[in-house]
C-alpha cells in the first residue's frame, strides 16, 4: 500500500475556527449548541477518497475537536450540547474506508488516537463543564457515526423504520470499532454481553424500539416529532446553562514550523533527523503569574491556557509530522517562582469557571503526553524549571534524568496532587509510586524542593548524575534508546505508562494500542484479499481461518 | 589518595592528569585493587623484591623496563597502542566508517559484555595461582609466574579503564565487582567456569599459560580489530604481554617433556616416576583436559552472539586486517561447514552462515596455534629417539559448550558407548592419583640457578641475564 501519509504532511495545521469550518456548523441558542455534521464529499484531506454518507477523515475530526474546545471557552454559557447531521436519514457513517485503507498503519493508529482524544474531550465538557452531550441521530449512525454517539451522555434515534445505530467493523471490514465503542458498549451502556455479540457481528445494526430496549439509544422518536423531541430534550438538559460565565476568545497559535524547528512563544521542539531525536523545551516566564483578579480577562493569553495549547499543537505535529522521530528530550526552562504562583492561582481559584476550564484542558493534553508513542526522556537542569504543574512533564515522561550539581531541583505543588489524573484515573505521583501508596503521599505533600540526591531518593527522577558522568549517560542513554525497535518501544511504552487500575478510558487506549493494532496488520485485514482491502469491491475476502 | 600522586604512580598514556573522571573513579578503585592484591595475589611472596618488568611508557622498548620491584609497589599503568593515522571500522555492516572514539549508545551493553568478560578473566588467574609461589621449581620460574601474575593485573587495569572512561556508572560498579568476584567461590564466582578451577601444581600452570592464556591470545587479538578504537588500541598493548606468558606457558611444558626424556632414557626401564620425573602419559592428560577446556572458552560454534558482534564491528577475526588470507571483510556470504553429532552415534555435516561461526573461525586460528608448540614438544621426542608423540585430542572430546558438549566421545572423535567411555577415561583425563603425584614432586626450590628434578632448566635467562640470577630477593 502506498504510503502517502508519510511523505506530505497532513494535515498541515490542527487549528481551525467556525469561521473556515468545511464540515461542521455550529449553533448557538441560549443554553443550548448544535452541531451539525455536514461533510462535504469532495474536500477529503487528500485525494483519493469521497467522504460520502457524512463519513470522516482527520479533517472532519479537527473541526469537531474545534467545536467541543471552543464551546467550552467561548461559549461556557452553553449547558446542553446536540450533536446532528445536516441530512435527514444520514446521520454518520463513521471514519471513511478508503481513507483508512489507503493511509499508512502509522497514520491509522494516529488518526485513532486523535478521534478518541476527541471523543473523550467530549465526555470531559460533559463531566466537567456542565456541558451535555446529546446525539440526536436523525439518520443511521454506523461505525464510527455510533461511536461518536456513545461518547455523548444521552443518544436519541429517529424512529423512522430505516435509521439503525450499528457497529459493523468485524462483520464488514475484518477489524473492530478504533473509537472505543466495544468499550463504551460494555462499560458505559452497560449492554448485557450476549447482546453485545450480538450487536457486533449484527451488520444493519438495530434499530427503533429494540435499540431503546437493548440500551443502546436512550430513546426514539418519530420522524414527525424527532426535532422538537431533541429540542424539549435539550432544553431540560441545559437547565438554563451558566449565563454567569463570560467566554473568552481562542485566538490562532503563534508558530513557526519547519522541518528543524518548532517554535512557540513558550515552546520549542528542535530536531536532530541524523539521530531521529527533537528536544521540546518549555519555558515558564516571569510574568506568568501577573494575572488581574478575573484571570478571564486575559483571554487566551492566561499563560497556562496559552503554554498548554502550543505544547498540544507540539505534540500533535510530533505524532502527524515527524513520525521518524522516535526519542524527545523533555525539558523546561524559566522562573521556578513564577511556576509556583501559577500553581497557586490554579488551585485556589478553581471557584471560576475559565481557571477550571484551564486546569482541565492541561490534564487533557498531559494525556495526549501520555499516549503520544514516542520516547520522552526529561531533563532536569540547574536551569530547569520542573515546579507543580511544570513537573508533570517529568513524572510523565518515561525516564527522568537528572544533573547532580547545586541548583538542579524539582518541586511538586498542590496542582501534582489531585488535578491532573491520567487516564487510569490516579495522579502521575500515585500512578508512579504503586506499591506504596503512604510514600506517594508523602511524596505528593512535600512543598521543599527535591534536591537531586532526594530527588533520585524519592523516585521523582531515575538517574542523577554529576557533571563528570553527565554528558557520558545522556548520550549513551540517547543512543541506546535510538537503536531500539521503534514497535517494541511504543508497546512497551503503553504498558509502563498504563500501569495501575482500569478505567474506560485506559482500556479504549491500551485495547486500541494492542488487538487493534494487531488486527489491522493482519493479512484478514489488509492483505490483498482482507476484508478492509476489499471492501467495496466486487471480490469477497479471503480469511486464514486459524486462530491465533 | 590525591590525583597528583595517582598520576605519578600509574604510568599512563591517557592523560590521566587532565581526566578528572578518571581520576576520580581511580581513587576509589585503586586502593581496592590494592586491598585485593594483598589478599587474593601471590601469598607469601609480597615483601620480597623481584626482577620484574613494568611498562612505562609507548616508546620503543618502554613498555619493558626491568628492575627490583615489590610487587604491592608495581607501578600498574594504563596504556594504549599510540594511533598511528584515523582508522576506518575494518569489518562488518559499518566497514570503511571512522572508528568509535566513544562508545555507540546501541552497543554499550554488547560492548561492556565482552569488556567485563575479558576483564574477569584476569584478577581469575592471579586467584587461581596464587599458592604457586610456595612449590616453584626455580627462582627463574617463581620470577616468571608473578610477572605473569602483575601483568594479568595490569591487564585488569586496562579493561578497567575503558569501563571507568566509557561506561559511566554502571562501568564504575563493573568495575567494582571485579575486586569482589573469587575464582572458585560458590556465591561469588568469576564468569567464565575455567577460571573458577585453583591451579596447584606447576604443569597445570603451564598448561593454563599455554593453552587458556592462548584463548586469551586470540580474544585480545579479535578486539584489536575492534571498531571502538580504545579497546582495540587497549588490546593491542595487552596482547604485547600477553607473548611472555604465552612463552612461559609453551617453553615451561617444553621443559617439563624434556626432562621427562632425560629420565626416559636414564632410566631404560621406564618407570620416570621412579626417578622423580612426569611419566608422559599424565603430560599427555594434561594437555587434554586443558586444550579441551580452553576450547570452551571461544563460545558456541554457531553463535548469533558472535555473528553480532561481527556484524555491528565489535570484534573481528585473527588478524582481520593484516592477513592477505581475508579478503571478504563483510562475511555475509560463504558458510562454514561444522559436522554436529547426529543422535545415531555418527556425525553429519551442517553448513551455517559465515558470521555465526566467528567463534570457530578465531578458534581455528587457535588450533594451528597449539598445533604448532605441539610439534615442537614432539621434536624433543623425536630428536631423542623415541618414538612416542604427544597428541591434541579433538576439538569434540572433553567439551562442556557446543554441538559436542557432554557426550561420550573419545580423544580421536569417535562418538562411543556412554559406558565404553566411562572405562576409559582415567586414561584420558588426570585422575586424582596422577593430580597426587604431581603435586608430590612440587617442591620449592630457591636456589639461582638450581630447579627441580622434573623440569629443564630454561635456554636463557630472562632481559639477558644468566639462568642462575637472583630473580627473586627474599627479605
Amino acid at each position: 500500500m502506498a504510503d502517502i501519509t508519510d511523505s506530505i504532511p497532513i494535515p498541515a495545521s490542527f487549528e481551525t475556527h467556525p469561521d473556515r469550518y468545511v464540515h461542521l456548523r455550529i449553533e448557538v441558542a441560549g443554553a443550548v449548541a448544535t452541531i451539525r455534521l455536514d461533510v462535504k464529499e469532495d474536500h477529503g484531506l487528500r485525494p483519493g477518497y469521497a467522504l460520502k454518507l457524512n463519513s470522516y477523515d482527520l479533517g472532519v475530526d479537527i473541526e469537531l475537536a474545534d467545536a467541543v474546545q471552543r464551546l467550552r471557552f467561548e461559549h461556557p454559557e452553553v449547558g446542553c450540547v446536540v450533536i446532528t447531521s445536516a441530512t435527514d436519514g444520514v446521520f454518520c457513517a463513521g471514519a471513511n474506508i478508503f481513507m483508512l485503507g489507503s493511509s499508512s498503519h502509522a497514520f491509522k493508529v494516529n488518526f485513532c488516537k486523535y478521534t478518541n482524544e476527541t471523543r473523550f474531550s467530549i465526555e470531559d465538557a460533559t463531566a466537567n463543564s456542565g456541558q451535555i452531550y446529546l446525539a440526536a441521530l436523525n439518520g443511521v449512525a454506523s461505525g464510527g457515526g455510533y461511536e461518536l454517539p456513545l461518547a455523548c451522555q444521552e443518544i436519541y434515534l429517529i424512529d423512522d423504520k430505516r435509521s439503525a445505530v450499528a457497529l459493523p467493523e468485524v462483520p464488514y471490514l475484518g477489524v473492530l470499532p478504533g473509537t472505543g465503542g466495544i468499550t463504551r458498549v460494555t462499560d458505559k451502556r452497560r449492554i448485557r454481553r450476549d447482546r453485545s455479540d450480538v450487536f457486533l457481528t449484527l451488520a444493519e445494526g438495530i434499530k427503533g424500539k429494540r435499540a431503546v430496549e437493548w440500551g443502546l439509544v436512550d430513546g426514539v422518536f418519530p420522524t414527525s416529532r424527532f426535532h422538537a423531541g431533541v429540542a424539549d430534550r435539550a432544553a431540560t438538559l441545559a437547565a438554563g446553562g451558566h449565563p454567569e460565565r463570560n467566554g473568552v476568545t481562542l485566538g490562532p497559535l503563534t508558530v513557526e514550523a519547519s522541518r528543524d524547528r518548532l517554535h512557540y512563544p513558550y515552546v520549542d521542539v528542535t530536531f536532530d533527523h541524523a539521530a531521529r531525536v527533537a528536544t521540546l523545551t518549555v519555558t515558564v516566564p516571569d510574568d506568568a503569574a501577573d494575572v488581574p483578579a478575573d484571570p478571564s480577562t486575559l483571554g487566551d493569553r492566561f499563560f497556562p491556557l496559552a503554554c498548554f495549547r502550543q505544547f498540544e499543537d507540539a505534540l500533535l505535529r510530533l505524532r502527524f509530522h515527524f513520525p521518524e522521530i522516535g526519542l524527545v528530550m523533555v525539558e523546561t526552562r524559566g522562573n521556578k517562582t513564577a511556576a509556583e504562583a501559577i500553581d497557586g492561582l490554579l488551585a485556589t481559584r478553581q471557584d471560576h469557571w475559565f481557571v477550571r476550564e484551564t486546569t482541565h484542558f492541561i490534564k487533557r493534553t498531559l494525556k495526549r503526553y501520555d499516549v503520544t508513542s514516542k520516547s520522552f526522556f526529561a531533563v532536569v537542569r540547574p536551569e530547569s524549571c520542573f515546579v507543580g504543574t511544570f513537573a508533570e512533564l517529568l513524572l510523565g515522561a518515561d525516564r527522568g534524568y537528572m544533573q547532580d550539581v547545586a541548583g538542579a531541583s524539582v518541586t511538586l505543588t498542590a496542582m501534582n496532587d489531585g488535578f491532573y489524573p491520567m487516564n487510569n484515573g490516579l495522579t502521575r505521583t500515585a500512578s508512579r509510586f504503586l506499591s506504596d501508596e503512604e510514600h506517594a503521599r508523602t511524596i505528593a505533600a512535600t512543598r521543599a524542593p527535591f534536591e537531586p540526591a532526594q530527588a533520585a531518593d524519592a523516585g521523582l527522577v531515575t538517574f542523577a548524575f554529576d557533571e563528570l558522568d553527565w554528558d557520558d549517560e545522556l548520550r549513551l542513554a540517547i543512543e541506546e534508546r535510538s537503536s531500539l525497535s521503534p514497535d517494541a518501544l511504543s508497546g512497551m511504552e503503553h504498558n509502563v505508562r498504563a500501569a495501575g487500575p482500569e478505567t474506560m478510558e485506559s482500556k479504549v487506549f491500551g485495547r486500541l494500542s494492542a488487538w487493534q493494532n494487531w488486527i489491522f496488520q493482519r493479512p484478514n485485514a489488509v492483505g490483498a484479499r482482507g476484508a478492509l482491502t476489499l471492501y467495496g469491491q466486487p471480490l469477497q475476502p479471503q480469511f486464514d481461518y486459524r486462530r491465533c | 589518595m590525591a590525583s597528583i600522586s595517582l598520576n605519578e604512580k600509574i604510568p599512563n598514556n591517557v592523560d590521566l592528569a587532565g581526566d578528572r573522571k578518571l581520576q576520580r573513579a581511580l581513587e576509589e578503585w585503586q586502593p581496592n585493587f590494592i586491598d585485593w592484591w594483598m589478599e587474593m595475589g601471590p601469598e607469601g611472596f609480597q615483601q620480597d623484591q623481584i626482577f620484574l618488568r613494568t611498562a612505562v611508557s609507548v616508546e620503543e622498548g618502554g613498555w619493558a623496563h626491568f628492575d627490583y620491584v615489590k610487587m604491592p609497589d608495581y607501578r600498574w599503568g594504563i596504556f594504549l597502542t599510540p594511533n598511528a593515522r584515523a582508522r576506518t571500522i575494518g569489518f562488518g555492516d559499518q566497514i570503511g566508517t571512522p572508528v568509535w572514539e566513544q562508545v555507540p549508545g546501541d552497543l554499550r551493553k554488547d560492548l561492556r559484555r565482552i569488556i567485563v568478560t575479558q576483564g574477569d578473566t584476569e584478577p581469575a588467574s592471579v586467584e587461581q595461582q596464587r599458592l604457586l609461589g610456595k612449590c616453584a621449581p626455580s627462582l627463574y620460574d617463581l620470577r616468571n609466574l608473578f610477572q605473569v601474575n602483575v601483568e594479568e593485573g595490569r591487564h585488569l587495569w586496562a579493561m578497567v579503564y575503558l569501563l571507568h572512561s566509557y561506561f559511566g556508572r554502571d562501568g564504575r560498579e563493573e568495575a567494582e565487582e571485579m575486586l569482589v568476584r573469587r575464582s572458585g567461590h560458590r556465591d561469588s564466582p568469576r564468569i567464565l567456569e575455567t577460571f573458577n578451577k585453583p591451579i596447584d601444581d606447576w604443569l597445570a600452570f603451564f598448561c593454563f599459560t599455554m593453552f587458556t592464556d592462548r584463548d586469551g591470545k586470540y580474544q585480545l587479538a579479535a578486539l584489536a580489530e575492534s571498531g571502538f578504537d580504545p579497546l582495540a588500541r587497549t588490546t593491542q598493548f595487552m596482547l604485547t604481554e600477553e607473548a611472555h606468558h604465552l612463552f612461559v606457558g609453551e617453553t615451561g611444558v617444553g621443559r617439563v617433556v624434556e626432562r621427562t626424556v632425560e629420565l626416559m632414557k636414564a632410566a631404560p626401564s621406564g618407570d620416570v616416576k621412579a626417578v622423580g620425573g612426569i611419566p608422559l602419559d599424565i603430560i599427555q592428560k594434561y594437555l587434554n583436559e586443558w586444550y579441551s577446556s580452553s576450547l570452551d572458552l571461544f563460545g558456541g560454534e554457531d553463535s548469533s552472539n558472535a555473528a553480532i558482534y561481527f556484524a555491528t564491528g565489535l570484534k573481528g577475526r585473527y588478524k582481520e586486517s593484516s592477513s592477505s588470507k581475508i579478503t571478504d571483510h563483510v562475511a555475509l556470504e560463504g558458510c562454514y561447514t561444522l559436522q554436529i553429532p547426529n543422535g545415531d552415534g555418527g556425525f553429519t555435516n551442517q553448513e551455517i552462515p559465515l558470521r555465526r561461526a566467528m567463534n570457530l573461525v578465531l578458534r581455528d586460528s587457535y588450533v594451528d596455534d597449539c598445533y604448532r608448540a605441539l610439534e615442537r614438544w614432539n621434536g624433543v621426542l623425536e630428536k631423542a629417539g623415541l618414538s612416542q608423540r604427544l597428541y591434541l585430542p579433538s576439538d569434540r572430546f572433553n567439551r562442556r559448550m557446543g554441538s559436542c558438549a557432554n557426550l561420550p566421545i573419545a580423544p580421536d572423535g569417535a562418538m562411543m558407548r556412554p559406558e565404553a567411555y566411562a572405562g576409559r577415561i582415567a586414561s584420558w583425563l588426570p585422575t586424582p592419583d596422577d593430580l597426587a603425584y604431581v603435586r608430590s614432586c612440587m617442591v620449592s626450590v630457591t636456589e639461582p640457578g638450581k630447579f627441580a628434578g622434573w623440569i629443564a632448566p630454561p635456554r636463557k635467562g630472562i632481559d639477558g641475564k644468566p639462568i642462575d640470577f637472583q630473580y627473586v630477593q627474599f627479605h
